[in-house]
């Protein structure tokens, strides 16, 4: 009980701390990839700072709605995050709320950041909110298909059961679970606006969604945002490892040492996927626009195919 | 007294209520005193409601000497009809209390003041009826009074389409209902409910009840492809009795499809349901997708209604589904949910009318492109109905979140159903519902941020006043609603239970005596949420959040023109249109699902002329279906006309034919 409730404190503290870590891999090894020297590893910790610290320059016609929004999304994807084990599966509150609640979680964060991307009334706001509510009306289904196909598998929607299921070995090799994996990495970069969906980098391209919609935030409520999308990243890769490469996570009987070593594991699994994140993002090109649906739609068809032959395999 | 007939004097004053408002024609408070005395009946009616649903005066009856002469009317008060009359109660009541404030801006108020409160009282009798005729009986009355209450603003062209379509509509729909009452009570007549529930009815008998309920209450409520008269009928109504028809009346007729399918009928074989399943997931994402398309505010409501209708049914269909293979806990899951968003829907749909009703009052304007900028100039009227955006939109931790997550935890009881084509249609169903979930917020986003965010398009929008304090009362009362629904989803669910466990013979496990008001619907190791820890942890974060970086960081704050990458223009048409935003959308699933097509015509070079840019979409079941059904039957009347000009010795001829052909009938008949 209290080994849980200070497991649930570390976790909150530590997605917060490793989020901007996360983003600092992955552009760092993209810029090695590229033969650029590439900004420290601290970087994105640096910039979230300064932003913080800077004066707010905030648009005439922005309502409370603008002001109050990077709070709220920040909020919703820190509660988020912190209810997906990362190195251990004994959280204090994760029956708050299973993958069901989580995946609707991010929904309202992103339904405030749509909103806020309308609120100043520029052109650039709308192209990108109407762009990711497109992109969210495809990548959700596939989540929430997705999210079917492994409580099928487990039995659970609560996400430290399917884990400790996954973990165990009687599960073995399914096509299910390959499928899913697909899919929620399909999802993944479309959620966090990542090439080939988006590209986190630019600014002035009008191909561009994410950033857009943030174009008219400045000072501590873009670092709140920029914060928020890093944890977005980080949740959604302690996701895939969680469900798919549940190796070394601790669980709820384990000892203090055990749970030092998932940790550790933890910051190793972060670096892989930053690195296999980067890797990708450098070998492919930005998709147009309306490219997305079919992309998305890969991972749509992979969730429910997934879905539908468990109940082949098993009726056989 | 007993409960029935506190009801029934109380359906008794509303509907008498309506003739007596003629009598105050011409003097000022007469509006008032009419809304406040249905409020306060309503008010009632709810009580009643939820005293049965607390087990007091169920299984109360009362038989009136009308009606057919040998059986009377019969009524009854149980369970189902508490709850509904909780539904009906609360959201007719406080929409009452709306329309004290809203009802004053109202110019014709003769046109609605004398058909509103019997509009309530025909509703609360439908709820109470016992037998085929009484039942029918208030059924037709309650559209007919709300097709009276559609024409208000009969010199609208589109009110009287509405109002034509509606009426054929609901005779087709009664028609239906006609029917499956007449197959239910079988050979002998036996037209009271408990007569029903005690006769056997074949397999086969049983599934065309089930089709003809699906085409009767189906019609009224909205399913698809029997769903288009209700976007022109429920915007072309005062906003109030919009608020009624799509947040009350849909669920009348919900109620009626309950009350035969699952407590009339008995048993229906599995085959039927995925049927059930797959029409409501079909209409729900075809309602949301028209309501993407609609500039007009208040028809985009009506189409959003639609969608949710379609989830009622899909989860409706589900419970059908397990109760077939004798899986009552999950049937008890999947029945709850759908009772459980029947009471959201009421709330937010009312509550988002009233909104709608509120900007229409304030700036005479519903096109969505007219609008903009009313979060500055109605900023309660602008916060509330983000509540109730954010409610249907089924985001955590409002309660349309809590229902839907409780459709998609009776979804992944799938796997239960002994056979291949349940298990396999419901997850391709859920993945349709997580579709028409996801639309849903693009929808609502598109509402909010064109209608209330961002510059004002027109004059009208820029001078907008917020409208009065009562009406905004009874926003912020269901606004309420959703937000305690959404974090105690676990009291529902508990006092929803005696109904679950009169249709079903089960229930979920009680809620109550869980911590920090959490629900399991099955089994902790399965699934659980737990609405008010959601809400308490995002309000901490970011109530800490926002200390921590105004006490540490920064608090200074500048305000200056919008950047806008540099390129910041005056006009507010630069902004994001209604149809500008449904764009991306429409491209993707618009041009197969809705045949949408858009021609851009381009000036030739040198030509300073404008270009111009056309966009072809609407309804596929209108065109598809109901044009060529009325081109068939103009075809086949126009054909027939002829027999109105034969001469004597033709007319002879075939009074002679058709003789002979009934009785070579007869013949074969015997």
């Amino acid at each position: 009980m209290i080994l849980q409730l200070f497991v649930q404190g570390i976790q909150m503290l530590l997605v917060v701390a490793l989020a901007p870590l996360l983003v600092g891999i992955v552009r760092r090894v993209k810029a090695r990839l590229t033969r650029h020297r590439g900004a420290p590893l601290i970087q994105p910790y640096r910039d979230i700072l300064r932003l913080m610290r800077k004066e707010v320059v905030l648009a005439e016609n922005a309502s409370w709605l603008f002001r109050v929004t990077p709070y709220m999304v920040f909020a919703g994807t820190w509660v988020a995050a912190a209810l997906v084990p990362t190195f251990s599966t004994g959280l204090q509150f994760s029956w708050t709320a299973d993958l069901i609640a989580i995946v609707a979680l991010l929904g309202s964060a992103r339904f405030f950041l749509a909103l806020a991307g309308m609120d100043v009334g520029t052109s650039f706001g709308g192209i990108g909110s109407s762009r990711e509510m497109m992109i969210a009306t495809l990548a959700e289904p596939a989540m929430l298909l997705t999210v079917f196909s492994l409580a099928l598998v487990a039995g659970s929607t609560q996400l430290s059961h399917v884990s400790a299921y996954l973990a165990s070995p009687e599960v073995g090799l399914r096509v299910t679970l390959g499928m899913g994996l697909i899919a929620l990495v399909i999802v993944a970069l479309a959620e966090n606006a990542r090439i080939p969906v988006d590209n986190p980098s630019t600014h002035l391209e009008l191909t561009m969604v994410h950033e857009a919609m943030v174009l008219e935030y400045s000072g501590r409520h873009l670092a709140m945002i920029e914060l928020a999308s890093a944890l977005k990243l980080l949740l959604y890769v302690s996701l895939i490892g969680c469900i798919f490469f549940p190796w070394g996570i601790a669980q709820p009987g384990d000892g203090l040492a055990r749970h030092g070593l998932a940790l550790l594991l933890y910051v190793a699994k972060l670096a892989v996927a930053g690195t296999l994140l980067a890797l990708f993002e450098t070998s492919i090109a930005k998709m147009r626009v309306f490219r997305v649906p079919n992309f998305i739609g890969t991972a749509l068809m992979l969730a429910l195919l997934g879905a539908l032959l468990l109940f082949v395999t098993r009726s056989v | 007294m007993s409960a029935v007939d506190l009801c029934l004097l109380t359906a008794g004053l509303l509907l008498g209520l309506g003739p007596l408002a003629l009598l105050g024609q011409g003097r000022g408070r007469s509006s008032a005193v009419v809304y406040s005395a249905s409020g306060l009946l309503c008010a009632v009616l709810a009580l009643s409601g939820l005293a049965g649903l607390g087990g007091l005066g169920i299984g109360t009856s009362r038989v009136l000497p009308l009606g057919l002469p040998w059986m009377g009317a019969h009524f009854a008060f149980d369970a189902l009809t508490a709850f509904f009359l909780v539904v009906l109660g609360f959201g007719g009541g406080i929409i009452s209390l709306y329309a004290i404030g809203y009802g004053r801006h109202e110019h014709a108020p003769m046109r609605v003041l004398p058909f509103y409160p019997a509009f309530l009282g025909a509703m609360a009798l439908v709820l109470l009826a016992a037998d085929a005729f009484s039942f029918l009986l208030s059924w037709e009355v309650m559209s007919l009074l709300s097709w009276a209450l559609v024409l208000t603003h009969h010199q609208e062209e589109d009110a009287r389409k509405a109002g034509y379509v509606y009426l054929v509509m609901a005779g087709f729909g009664t028609m239906s209902l006609l029917l499956a009452f007449g197959l239910l009570a079988g050979p002998d007549g036996a037209y009271q409910f408990d007569a029903m529930r005690g006769t056997a009815h074949p397999p086969l008998m049983a599934v065309a009840i089930l089709g003809l309920m699906l085409l009767g209450a189906g019609s009224k409520a909205g399913l698809a492809p029997l769903h288009v008269w209700l976007p022109l009928a429920h915007p072309a109504a005062p906003s109030h009795v919009s608020a009624l028809m799509s947040g009350v009346m849909t669920k009348v007729a919900l109620y009626g499809f309950i009350r035969v399918v699952f407590d009339l009928l008995g048993p229906v074989a599995w085959w039927a349901s995925p049927v059930v399943i797959l029409l409501g997931a079909g209409t729900a994402v075809l309602g949301i997708l028209l309501a993407m398309m609609e500039r007009d505010l208040k028809r985009a409501l009506a189409y959003s209604t639609i969608e949710n209708i379609g989830v009622i049914f899909a989860a409706l269909g589900l419970a059908m589904a397990f109760r077939a293979n004798g899986m009552t806990a999950a049937a008890a899951l999947a029945f709850t949910a759908a009772l459980f968003h029947i009471f959201n829907h009421m709330a937010f749909k009312s509550l988002l009318f009233m909104g709608a009703g509120s900007v229409l009052n304030a700036t005479g304007l519903r096109d969505l492109d007219g609008l903009g900028g009313l979060i500055h100039r109605m900023p309660v009227t602008s916060f509330l109905v983000l509540v109730g955006a954010m409610a249907i939109s089924a985001l955590p931790p409002l309660n349309g979140f809590a229902s839907e997550w409780l459709i998609f935890q009776a979804v992944l009881l799938s796997p239960d159903a002994p056979q291949a084509a349940v298990q396999m249609i419901i997850p391709a169903a859920g993945g349709l519902l997580a579709l028409a979930a996801a639309l849903a917020a693009a929808c609502f986003v598109r509402i909010y941020g064109v209608g209330f965010l961002g510059r004002p398009h027109s004059e009208a929008a820029a001078n907008a006043q917020e409208v009065d304090r009562v009406s905004l009362t009874a926003m912020a009362l269901l606004a309420a609603t959703c937000l305690l629904a959404g974090i105690f989803p676990g009291t529902v669910i508990d006092a929803m239970a005696p109904v679950v466990d009169a249709m079903l013979s089960g229930r979920l496990p009680v809620q109550a005596d869980e911590t920090w008001f959490t629900i399991i619907p099955i089994a902790e190791s399965r699934s659980s949420y737990s609405g008010m820890l959601v809400f308490v942890f995002v309000a901490l974060s970011a109530s800490a959040a926002a200390w921590a970086v105004h006490r540490f960081a920064s608090d200074r704050l500048r305000r200056a023109p919008a950047w806008d990458c540099g390129f910041p223009d005056a006009s507010p048409l630069t902004q994001y249109s209604a149809g500008g935003f449904a764009q991306p959308i429409r491209r993707v699933y618009g041009t197969d699902l809705l045949g949408a097509r858009e021609t851009v015509t381009m000036p030739p070079p040198g030509d300073t002329g404008p270009a111009r840019h056309e966009l072809l979409v609407g309804d596929p079941s209108w065109n598809g279906i109901y044009l060529r059904l009325a081109l068939a039957v103009t075809y086949v009347t126009t054909r027939m006309n002829r027999l109105q000009f034969l001469t004597i010795r033709r007319y002879l001829t075939l009074v002679f034919m058709s003789l002979i052909v009934l009785l070579v009938g007869l013949m074969l008949w015997r």
